[in-house]
Formats: C-alpha cells, sequence, structure tokens
C-alpha cells in the first residue's frame, strides 16, 4: 500500500495512518471490523468535499472501501431542509459529498446510534468509530476497542482495513486511572447526561478512564447513550466502566484495579449542574430532541407527552434513518407532527449548520434534554437549557421556559 | 536561555514562528470558534472574542469531538487558521487532523506549557528538532509581528 500497488487512495490512508501511529506510539496496526465515518459538510466544507470528489474519481479498484463503511448523520434532511431554512448552497455540498462516499462504497447511514440500529460489536472487535458518542458507547458499554477516529482516519481504516494500534486497542490503557462514587443514580435522561457531564468535567482529558462506583440498577441503553455522549463531550472520555454493570467492570483484572477516588456526585451535584443552565421563565425560540439521535422508544416517549397538546414553537424531534421508517410505521411521526413537531431524519441538529439556522430563523434560546447538546451550541450562538423531556415538551406547548 | 527552550515528546508539521496565543483551556475547532470570523465564540473560553488567525495557540489539551479532524484542513484552506498548536496534551482527533491538514502541532513538554510561555510573546517552534522544542526568542512585549 505505501509504495502505491494498490492505487493512491490506499497509499494516502496507509501514510495517513502511519503519521498519526508515529506521533502517539503505536508499534503496529491492527484490523479492524467497521469503520465509521463522521463527514457532515459543515465540517468538511468546500475544501473537504472536494478533496472526497478527488478520491471519488479514481478507479473503481483503488478508491472503494475494503470493510463495511458506515457514516454518521448528514448536514440535513433534504425533505425537511426548507422548513428548517437552509441553504441550497448547504444541500449542494451535502449531496456531492454523498455522491462521492458512494462511489467509494461507503454505505450512507447516516446514523450516530449505530450499535442500536445497524449491528453492535462484539466484546473486544476492534473497530475504527468516528463519532465520540458511538465509540465511547461501544468501548464501555459493549466492550469493543476503538479510539475517536476522525473522518480521514475513518476512512482510512475502511480503505486500508486497519488502524494503528494505539490507545483503547490496548489492554493496559483499558484500565480504569480515576474512581468517582455516584451516590445518587440518574432517572431520567437528561439527568443522565448530567452525570456525563459532570464526570467529564472532572475526567476533562481523553486518557483518563473513569470507574463509577455506586449506579445502584442496570441502566438502560438509551440512558447509557445520553450519559456516554455527554461524558465524551464535556470531558473528551472514550471509555467509561460502572463497576458490576459494563462487561469489563465485571473482570477480575478491573474489579481488582483500585484507582484513586477523585470525586463524588450527589443529587445536589445533578441538580446544581442542571440549575447551570435552567431557563428561568426566559422566552423559548426552539425545541430539540437530538444528539444523539432518538431512539424508538424514545420517540414513542415524546409522542405520548404530545399527545393532545400543540406545540407553539418548533419541537425537532431528530431520529436515524433506520428508525424513522419504524415511527411511520408505527403512527408515532404522525401523532407527534399532529401536535406540531418535526422528525428530522438522518441528521443531527448541531451537525446541521446549526449556526446558519439560528441566524435565519431568529433562534437563540433553545431547550433540549441532551446534555451533550448543551455544551456544544453555546459556541453556536445559542443560548441553550437543559431540562427533562417533559420539561422541554412543556416549554414547546407554553413557549416559556419553566 | 534554557528556560526559554522548551522540549517537547512529539511534533508534526513545518517549523514556524509567531506571536503565541496563550490561555489555560482546552481547544475544539466545532465546540470554541466561529471558524468563519476566525475567532474564539465560546462565551465560557478564555479566549473569547479573540482572534486566532496567524497566530500559535498554546492551550491545555485538546477537547470535544471528532469534527477538528476536518475542521483544521477547511480552515487552512481559506486561509482562517492559527499558525500552529501548541498542547500540553493531546487526544488522538487532534493528531489526526493536524496530519490531514498538515498542520503545525506540538505536544508534552513535562511542564505547564500555558504557564511557561507568556501571552504574546514571540515563539519559534522547531519541529525537526530532536526533541522537538518551542523556544521563545522575544517576550511580549518586544515581539515584533
Amino acid at each position: 500500500m505505501l509504495a502505491g500497488a494498490q492505487g493512491r487512495a490506499r497509499q494516502w490512508a496507509i501514510r495517513h495512518q502511519i503519521k498519526v501511529g508515529t506521533y502517539l506510539a503505536a508499534k503496529d496496526f491492527v484490523r479492524v471490523g467497521q469503520a465509521h465515518i463522521m463527514a457532515d459538510t459543515e465540517s468538511l466544507g468546500e475544501a473537504g468535499v472536494a478533496w472526497l470528489e478527488e478520491i471519488a474519481a479514481l478507479p473503481a479498484g483503488e478508491r472503494r472501501v475494503r470493510i463495511p463503511t458506515i457514516t454518521d448523520p448528514r448536514g440535513t434532511d433534504f425533505a425537511a431542509a426548507q422548513r428548517l431554512r437552509q441553504l441550497p448552497w448547504m444541500l449542494s455540498l451535502e449531496r456531492r459529498a454523498i455522491a462521492a462516499f458512494q462511489a467509494m462504497g461507503v454505505l450512507m447511514t447516516d446514523t450516530c446510534v449505530n450499535y442500536q440500529t445497524i449491528m453492535a460489536p462484539l466484546m473486544g472487535e476492534h473497530m475504527a468509530y468516528g463519532d465520540t458518542g458511538v465509540t465511547i458507547y461501544c468501548n464501555s458499554v459493549q466492550g469493543a476497542r476503538s479510539n475517536f477516529e476522525g473522518g480521514p482516519s475513518a476512512l482510512s481504516a475502511g480503505l486500508t482495513g486497519r488502524t494503528p494500534r494505539y490507545g483503547y486497542h490496548l489492554d493496559e490503557r483499558r484500565q480504569p486511572n480515576l474512581a468517582i462514587r455516584v451516590e445518587h443514580t440518574p432517572r431520567e435522561l437528561h439527568e443522565w447526561g448530567a452525570l456525563g457531564g459532570l464526570v467529564g468535567r472532572i475526567c476533562g482529558d481523553y486518557w483518563r478512564v473513569p470507574l463509577l462506583r455506586g449506579i445502584d440498577r442496570i441502566p438502560a441503553s438509551d440512558e447509557m447513550k445520553h450519559f456516554g455522549a455527554a461524558l465524551a463531550s464535556y470531558g473528551s472520555v472514550a471509555l467509561f466502566h460502572l463497576a458490576g454493570i459494563t462487561p469489563e467492570a465485571r473482570t477480575a483484572q478491573i474489579t481488582s484495579a483500585n484507582p484513586r477516588e477523585e470525586g463524588r456526585i450527589g443529587a445536589g451535584d445533578i441538580a446544581g449542574f442542571l440549575a447551570g443552565y435552567a431557563g428561568g421563565g426566559d422566552k423559548v425560540d426552539v425545541v430539540v430532541f437530538s444528539a444523539p439521535q432518538l431512539s424508538l422508544l424514545e420517540l414513542e416517549e415524546l409522542a405520548t407527552m404530545l399527545d393532545g397538546r400543540r406545540a407553539i414553537v418548533p419541537l425537532l424531534a431528530v431520529t436515524s434513518p433506520q428508525v424513522k421508517p419504524d415511527a411511520d410505521r408505527l403512527g408515532l411521526t404522525a401523532r407527534i407532527e399532529a401536535s406540531g413537531g418535526m422528525v428530522l431524519s438522518g441528521m443531527c441538529f448541531y451537525q446541521s449548520y446549526a449556526r446558519e439556522m439560528a441566524e435565519a430563523n431568529g433562534w437563540q434560546r433553545l431547550a433540549t434534554n441532551s446534555a451533550k447538546l448543551t455544551n456544544i451550541l453555546g459556541g453556536y450562538g445559542y443560548r441553550p437549557a437543559l431540562l427533562s423531556m417533559q420539561g422541554c415538551v412543556a416549554a414547546a406547548c407554553s413557549g416559556r421556559l419553566s | 536561555m534554557s528556560d526559554r527552550v522548551f522540549p517537547a515528546t512529539a511534533a508534526m508539521g513545518k517549523s514556524v514562528r509567531g506571536r503565541a496565543m496563550v490561555a489555560r483551556d482546552g481547544f475544539s475547532a466545532r465546540y470554541d470558534l466561529d471558524r468563519i470570523a476566525g475567532r474564539f465564540s465560546r462565551p465560557e473560553h478564555k479566549l473569547a472574542g479573540r482572534s486566532y488567525v496567524g497566530m500559535v495557540l498554546i492551550l491545555d489539551r485538546a477537547k470535544g469531538g471528532v469534527a477538528t479532524a476536518w475542521m483544521l484542513r477547511e480552515m487552512a484552506a481559506r486561509g482562517v487558521v492559527p499558525l500552529a498548536l501548541v498542547l500540553n496534551e493531546v487526544n488522538p482527533i487532534m493528531v489526526q487532523g493536524a496530519a490531514f491538514a498538515e498542520f503545525t502541532m506540538m505536544s508534552g513538554f513535562g511542564l505547564d506549557i500555558t504557564g511557561a510561555v507568556p501571552d504574546g510573546a514571540e515563539v519559534e517552534l522547531d519541529t525537526e528538532a530532536q526533541p522537538p522544542c518551542l523556544r521563545i526568542v522575544a517576550d511580549a512585549g518586544t515581539a515584533k509581528m
């Protein structure tokens, strides 16, 4: 590959991987089962899309990925772009990027919850996952092995079938190196996100692996999804262990580990975190359920909360292209939209030109139950409030944050 | 002068010289920047409101998500980009992004580099040296850029 015998795309990819692996002291490569590419066009820009098109223009034998390679959410839901006031140039960039990826043999799954919808990895399976929420969930909840693989690196893994062996591919890196005592097990999704945010603030570093003690029940997949996404967002953390719950925290190796306790988190801390993103009676401009994309169960819960009510400000519920047809078939989409909401598919709010949407729609005060979204959107000019799903629905129907 | 030269554990990209913009805070292209205007936009960031274009950013650590891996190259293509990035601690995304953009980056100093370099100083990043190093060539008040 390095000599170019397998084409220019693979030659670029292996060179890129060697550069990254050298910087991070990888000794060799590890074969990976799948690659997952984050490549919304707000991130790519014209330069990134043009670069993809150069690869896509290579002969088929050179440009096609050699392992299953899937995608993170796109920057739009084409069916709703006009209502979101996204501009034609955004859609044009998206179409060009999609065409390029398809020419490379990439499957346009457009989801950040592929562990719920496409194919969950097995314990110990090496992957090249390109979304922080995907990586932390699959590493921690399923025992898979991946680092954060940004778009160019995930595409490289797709082209070469391997990735540099550093970080969370290595046994020694997966050991917990700090412990946190959790004195209150969250009940609602936004509280799980708040807990993730608090743990993330304590960790604050990709190379820290927290072991949480004190969670008093087995969490649900959506709870782990919100917790992991927030922890990765606030702390850049890619792996956590829940004592007695997550698979590696059941092994002798990790249960015998005794990292220093660096924090205790109780109900008051979670309440304080939420208070930091409180609404205080302000008018709300938009209510968003996204980041990560909603599961079928979340959509069902939302539809039930909205039944018989009417949203008077835009209410966006974002899901994956895999869940959307089921939501349609089961009547959930119709119920949400009958209450004035919009069900969007294949995008994620913050990856969809959030700044431009804010300017075009006059959105600034935003309510969400996603701690991850709350963390990201400040830099995009929003003033986000973090509420329960019920609180978000109330805000959408009253036009005010409680 | 040895206290003005700081060896690093790793570097990539070409050697550069420029003015330092320093803060003990993190870096994420998605979370922290208005990439069109070329300034820090996250209100809580210690460099909020300041332009980063052409500066040697000296910050604590990489944070946030994976988007920076694409964004550094996109920023470079438009010329609205820092000159280089210096961090106490990197994460893989920052390394991947710098490699993709052929961007100058240096990390790992054995001390807090954000406390060692004054904001506004003129610095040189020598990525070819063994080990690579950051050198302060003029103090904040005397730097001519």
